[in-house]
């Protein structure tokens, strides 16, 4: 059981961003990807979420083997469990969290069936608690005049809220400081599971001493070039990408 | 005829009719022999049919206003509609005395069920006249009266003859002009001096009947002190040919008194709904008009208030909403005759596919007044390329230490907020549906619950509607 990426190309409009992406996260694993910007890294997010810019040109995703572009619309992907945390979240202006999380979750449920109103605010307070959000939160507009901090605790909660198969988190750590940060991964911690993977995608290796990955990839113009373990990103924090770029040309 | 492409909405609540047998029928066409076959049934006073004569004359020398508005009204035939269609004049006290026909047609729409959960009254017009009129006994008994135009003119002359016309004269418009000379219908109400009516009193207004014009008359005074909140609602079912609903109403707020008149128009997509609304407010009167516009092919609508006396307030609250085929003119009239008078103006339009949204605010303040405030915001809300919307707003203010404030903005519903939506497992129409209500959803809070919970539906309908 895993998120499985193969051979993935995708292009926005005539430029091939992603070139040929393999990468593999089983379940109960936290996988984090490096590289500069302009890598490729975000595109990867966007177009596993069924981003309606991106054209996929070939490569297959699988989710516990479900062919994820066999579902077009990306609202069939997300009930289907992925799950993606926005490095630039939108502000959905007069739609209050509350009601945003709760049209998600009714999303879920079969017609006919009503989300219990008790039962959901119940569950949306506990979450809230651990990720420190205030209760007057839930009556603010979606991201709608949000610090940066206040949008990536809003992503992290509604990922908690909806209790996705797998998560990608997008420069969930941008924007943040210290204390934020402390927050996020610890909420982004507890979700921690052996039912669940997740992909941080990161520029630092900042975050991933609050969120530690059981696997670091560095990604380098479309494709993932080096593998390793959580040193391999204290690695790339003393000595930058150049030497991964020319171990990638050699191997090329 | 010019043809409109079928509106992809749902029009379930009011698209159904029955077959109704009219007792009356003034028949096909507009001529004096018209208005006097309405004036016979009716058994109008003198001064009544004359009133309606004089209003047939200036309603024939007038334009059409297609030099500033819609050439759409150039396809309203006049000689092809029917002015006068009913069961008898006189509306029921009891639902059960109400034609079995008819009354299922207000059970479906839910009238009864409304009436017996939160309203203090309830008339309920069906084509021409009001099928059923009834106040609560309590509410009754504080002198508040609540009967249809007919009636309130008949039996209650001291009061009626006093305003009727006043605030808003014949000639005002060509629709103006064209209810006064075939009105029927409509409210008549009077809330003595100092009494605060708890619970809304309700209009419900029904066009069953094709080729039919409603020009139903409204006449709402609140004395000294007094408040209400009006509340009126309709529908239609969806014939190939158009109908015409062309009402007046006027109200009158005199010292100190309120009334909040709260309209949700929900016509169906074949009606023309050219409507003049005015109320007079007088010293700290305060008149709010709290107008939401669904349905429809066209609605003319600009609710005013002329602030006749010392700090006397005006409020229009609007929401427009225009899909494939509509076009929703509305706005607001701000008239400001006296001192430290106050008005808001908050109106959200939003337009779909080919439909057209338009803004139309006129605000006055006079050269001698001072202390008058204004505040007005227009706000266009568009989904996809197609749709249009216009602001013509017209403010003129003389005078010393007058504000008047105006801000508008257009915004659109991106393709990324959308997909931000989506990725959290929301259908697109459903965060079209979200969003739509999210750039209301401060003005809806403004619609007595029963009414917003209602116009929540009737957004979401049309959203469903609107994705492919």
């Amino acid at each position: 059981m895993s998120l499985n990426i193969q051979n993935l190309h995708a292009n926005i409009g005539e430029r091939e961003i992603l070139k040929g992406l393999n990468l593999e996260i089983p379940k109960g694993q936290i996988h984090a990807i490096m590289g500069k910007n302009g890598s490729g890294k975000s595109t990867l997010a966007k177009v596993m979420a069924g981003h309606p810019d991106y054209e996929v040109t070939a490569g297959e995703v699988t989710l516990d083997g479900l062919n994820l572009f066999e579902m077009a619309e990306p609202d069939e992907r997300a009930r289907a469990g992925l799950f993606v945390a926005f490095q630039y979240p939108m502000e959905i202006p007069g739609v209050t969290i509350a009601n945003f999380i709760r049209a998600a979750l009714q999303a879920r449920l079969p017609k006919g069936e009503e989300l219990d109103a008790v039962e959901y605010y119940e569950l949306l307070y506990k979450k809230m608690e651990l990720l420190k959000i205030p209760r007057n939160f839930t009556s603010r507009a979606v991201n709608e005049g949000f610090s940066g901090g206040e949008k990536k605790r809003c992503e992290v909660l509604q990922m908690a809220m909806l209790n996705p198969v797998y998560c990608v988190l997008d420069e969930t750590d941008s924007g943040l400081d210290i204390d934020a940060l402390k927050i996020v991964s610890e909420g982004v911690n507890a979700m921690r599971s052996p039912e669940r993977g997740m992909l941080v995608i990161t520029h630092y290796q900042r975050l991933l001493d609050y969120i530690v990955p059981d696997v670091v990839h560095v990604m380098v113009d479309g494709r993932i070039v080096l593998s390793g373990d959580k040193s391999l990103a204290l690695k790339l924090e003393a000595n930058g990408y150049d030497w991964v770029e020319k171990e990638a040309l050699q191997q090329a | 005829m010019e043809t409109k492409p079928d509106l992809n909405i749902d029009r379930s609540i009011g698209d159904f009719h029955y077959d109704v047998d009219y007792e009356f029928d003034a028949g096909i066409g507009l001529s004096e022999r018209t208005v006097d076959y309405i004036a016979d049934v009716k058994k109008d006073p003198d001064w009544i049919r004359d009133f309606r004569k004089d209003a047939l004359r200036k309603f024939e020398s007038m334009p059409m206003p297609t030099h500033w508005a819609s050439h759409d009204l150039d396809n309203i035939i006049f000689e092809n509609i029917r002015y006068y269609l009913s069961q008898g004049t006189q509306p029921k006290r009891s639902w059960d005395d109400v034609p079995e026909d008819v009354k299922r047609t207000f059970e479906r729409l839910g009238i009864p069920e409304q009436e017996r959960k939160f309203l203090a009254g309830v008339e309920a017009q069906f084509d021409s006249e009001a099928a059923y009129s009834n106040i609560k006994a309590a509410v009754g008994d504080q002198g508040v009266i609540f009967v249809g135009s007919t009636e309130g003119l008949q039996k209650h002359p001291e009061i009626f003859r006093k305003w009727f016309g006043k605030v808003i004269p014949t000639g005002d418009n060509k629709f103006s002009a064209l209810n006064s000379a075939v009105f029927s219908g409509g409210s008549f109400i009077y809330i003595p001096p100092g009494v605060k009516v708890k619970h809304p009193l309700q209009a419900y207004f029904r066009i069953n009947a094709e080729n039919f014009g409603q020009f139903e008359r409204t006449l709402i005074i609140a004395d000294e002190g007094s408040e209400v909140m009006y509340m009126e609602g309709c529908t239609a079912p969806k014939f190939e040919t158009s109908t015409l609903h062309s009402a007046v109403v006027e109200l009158v707020a005199l010292k100190g008194a309120k009334i909040q008149y709260v309209t949700v128009q929900n016509w169906s997509a074949n009606v023309f709904n050219l409507v003049t609304k005015r109320g007079i407010a007088h010293e700290e009167a305060e008149i709010k008009w709290i107008d939401c516009n669904i349905g429809s092919r066209l609605t003319m609508k600009y609710p005013g208030v002329i602030m006749k006396g010392r700090k006397a307030r005006g409020e229009v609250v609007s929401i427009a909403l225009a899909s494939d085929g509509q076009h929703q003119d509305t706005g607001a009239k701000m008239i400001h005759a006296a001192d430290d008078t106050t008005s808001n103006i908050v109106s959200k339009s939003i337009s779909i596919g080919s439909g057209r949204s338009t803004y139309r605010g006129l605000v006055q303040v006079g050269r001698h007044l001072k202390g008058c405030k204004n505040n007005t915001e227009c706000d266009a809300l568009l989904i996809n390329t197609e749709s249009r919307t216009d602001t013509y707003p017209a403010i003129t203010v003389r005078g010393k230490e007058n504000a008047c404030q105006h801000e508008a903005s257009v915004s659109k519903i991106s393709a990324e907020q959308i997909f931000y939506m989506q990725q959290r497992g929301i259908s697109e129409g459903a965060a079209m549906s979200l969003a739509v209500n999210g750039f209301v959803n401060d003005l809806v809070q403004q619609f007595p619950m029963e009414y917003s919970v209602e116009l929540k539906r009737l957004i979401d309908l049309e959203m469903e509607g609107s994705v492919g």
